[in-house]
C-alpha cells in the first residue's frame, strides 16, 4: 500500500501544479547557461549538491510530523527563510497549494487539514505530509522531493531544448546515486529537527545563481512555464 | 473548495461559499478566434452579467492583454495562467492552476460567468469538467473546411461547436454547407453555430447559447 501511494505521488500524471513549472531551468536556457545534454547533466548536479537536500529535508521532516499535530507555521517559515528570492517562494506555494488540493481529496489526514489553515504551504511541506498520510517513510519523501527536482527540470529542458529524451534519461539515471545521498541527508537532518522540535537543523543549502534566475524570471516578458 | 464538492452541497441543500458561477471553457486551435469570442462574449454580456476571464496562453500573458487594451474588462477580472508548453494539461489533464486562478476570481467578484480561455492547441485538447460546466470548441473556416469531418473530441464532445469567420469562406473555398453536415454528421444533437466575429452581430447565436445554460 505504502509503495503505491509514493508510486501515485512520483507520477507527475497526478494532478500537481508540476507539469507548469521548470525548477528554474528555463531562466537557465533563456540565458544559454544551459543548452545540451552535457551542461544539463552539470546543472542538475549542482541543484542536487544544494537546493535538493534543503527540499528532501523539509519533506521528511513534514512526514515525520504528520501525526503529531505541530505548528506547521514554524516549518513553512524555516523553509521562506532558506528561500531568498520572493520567485521561488511563491513557485514553492503554488505547487504546494495545488499538491494539497489534489491530496485533500485523495486522504483524509489531519497533517493536510493542518497545512490546509496555512492556505499556501510549502511544496516539499505538502508533499511530506501527503507521503506520511499514504503510509509512505521520511526516506520515501525525502526521494520524492529529490525526484520531482530532478524531474521537473528534465522534462522543462526537453520541451525547451528538443534535447534527445533518451540522452536526458541516462544523465537522470547516471544521477541516482548523487539523488539518494542528496535525499539522504535531508533524512537524517529531518530527524534531527524533529526530535529537537528545530527546523534549524534542516539543510539550507542553496546557491545564489537559480535564486537570481528566479526573480528574474518572473519579471521577463517572454515565459512558457510558470517559474 | 472543488467543483463536485460544490455540486454534492448543493445536491445536499447545503450553502455554495463562492456563488453561482457558471463555467464555460473556451478550447480550439490556435488562430481560430478564442480570445476574440473571449472579448465578443464579454461585451455582449456586459449589461447583464457579471464575468470573470482566466486565460491560458503559451508564451506571454497576451491574450490577456488583448482583452485589457480593448477595454473588455476590467484588470483586476483576467487572470493569465502559464502552461509550461502543454495548454491541453492545463486544462484537462493537471487542472490545479487553473482552479487556483477561476477559485480565487469567484471569491473576489463573486462572478456570474467565468470564461476560461484555452491556449492553442489541436483538434484534441478538450476541457475536463472538474473544471468548467460547459465547453466551447473553435475552429475556424480559414483552418480548412475538413475540420468537422475530421472529429476530435472537441469537434464531436464539446457542447457548442463554433465554426468562426463564415465572411472567409469564398476567399478560401470552404464550403460552409459540408461544414454545417461534417458537423452534425459528427456531433448528433449537440447544436453548432456558423459565425463571424468581423460582424458586432456576429457573436448573438453563441450569447444566446450561453443564456440558456445559465437556466
Amino acid at each position: 500500500m505504502a509503495v503505491a501511494s509514493v508510486l501515485l505521488l512520483a507520477d507527475s500524471r497526478l494532478p500537481s501544479g508540476g507539469h507548469a513549472h521548470s525548477c528554474g531551468i528555463e531562466m537557465a536556457v533563456t540565458d544559454g547557461l544551459v543548452s545540451t545534454v552535457d551542461n544539463l547533466n552539470l546543472f542538475l548536479r549542482g541543484r542536487l549538491r544544494t537546493a535538493a537536500s534543503m527540499l528532501a529535508g523539509f519533506a521528511a521532516a513534514a512526514c515525520l510530523l504528520a501525526d503529531t499535530d505541530p505548528d506547521w507555521t514554524r516549518w513553512d517559515r524555516a523553509f521562506s527563510a532558506r528561500t531568498p528570492s520572493a520567485a521561488q517562494r511563491a513557485a514553492s506555494r503554488a505547487q504546494g497549494a495545488a499538491l494539497l488540493r489534489t491530496a485533500t481529496h485523495m486522504w483524509d489526514h489531519p497533517a493536510l487539514g493542518g497545512l490546509r489553515r496555512l492556505g499556501r504551504p510549502h511544496h516539499s511541506l505538502v508533499l511530506g505530509a501527503s507521503t506520511a498520510a499514504g503510509l509512505g517513510a521520511p526516506s520515501d519523501a525525502a526521494a520524492l522531493a529529490v525526484h520531482h527536482l530532478t524531474g521537473g527540470t528534465c522534462s522543462a529542458a526537453i520541451r525547451l531544448l528538443g534535447l534527445d529524451p533518451l540522452a536526458v534519461a541516462a544523465i537522470q539515471a547516471d544521477l541516482t546515486t548523487l539523488a539518494a545521498a542528496a535525499a539522504d541527508i535531508g533524512c537524517q537532518a529531518a530527524h534531527r529537527a524533529v526530535e529537537t522540535s528545530d527546523p534549524a537543523e534542516l539543510p539550507a543549502t542553496s546557491a545564489v545563481l537559480p535564486e537570481l534566475l528566479a526573480a528574474r524570471h518572473a519579471t521577463a516578458e517572454v515565459t512558457l512555464f510558470a517559474s | 473548495m472543488h467543483r463536485e464538492d460544490q455540486r454534492a452541497d448543493l445536491a445536499a441543500g447545503g450553502h455554495r461559499r463562492h456563488g453561482h458561477a457558471l463555467r464555460i471553457g473556451i478550447g480550439g486551435p490556435v488562430g481560430g478566434g478564442k480570445t476574440a469570442l473571449v472579448a465578443a462574449l464579454c461585451r455582449a454580456l456586459a449589461d447583464e452579467l457579471s464575468v470573470v476571464v482566466v486565460t491560458n496562453d503559451i508564451y506571454t500573458t497576451e491574450d490577456a492583454d488583448f482583452l485589457r487594451r480593448n477595454g473588455v474588462l476590467a484588470d483586476n477580472r483576467i487572470r493569465a495562467v502559464r502552461t509550461g508548453c502543454c495548454p491541453h494539461t492545463a486544462i484537462r489533464d493537471d487542472i490545479t492552476a487553473n482552479l487556483d486562478e477561476v477559485e480565487d476570481l469567484e471569491r473576489l467578484h463573486t462572478p456570474d460567468l467565468v470564461l476560461v480561455e484555452s491556449g492553442g492547441d489541436n483538434l484534441t485538447a478538450t476541457f475536463s469538467y472538474g473544471l468548467v460546466d460547459r465547453q466551447i470548441f473553435v475552429v475556424d473556416v480559414a483552418g480548412g473546411d475538413k475540420v468537422p469531418r475530421k472529429g476530435g473530441p472537441g469537434v464531436t464532445r464539446s457542447d457548442l461547436l463554433v465554426i468562426n469567420k463564415i465572411d472567409l469562406a469564398e476567399h478560401v473555398g470552404a464550403d460552409l454547407d459540408v461544414m454545417r453536415a461534417d458537423a452534425t454528421a459528427q456531433r448528433g444533437a449537440l447544436p453548432t453555430v456558423l459565425i463571424s466575429l468581423r460582424s458586432p452581430e456576429g457573436v448573438r447565436p453563441v450569447a444566446d447559447w450561453v443564456r440558456t445554460c445559465r437556466r
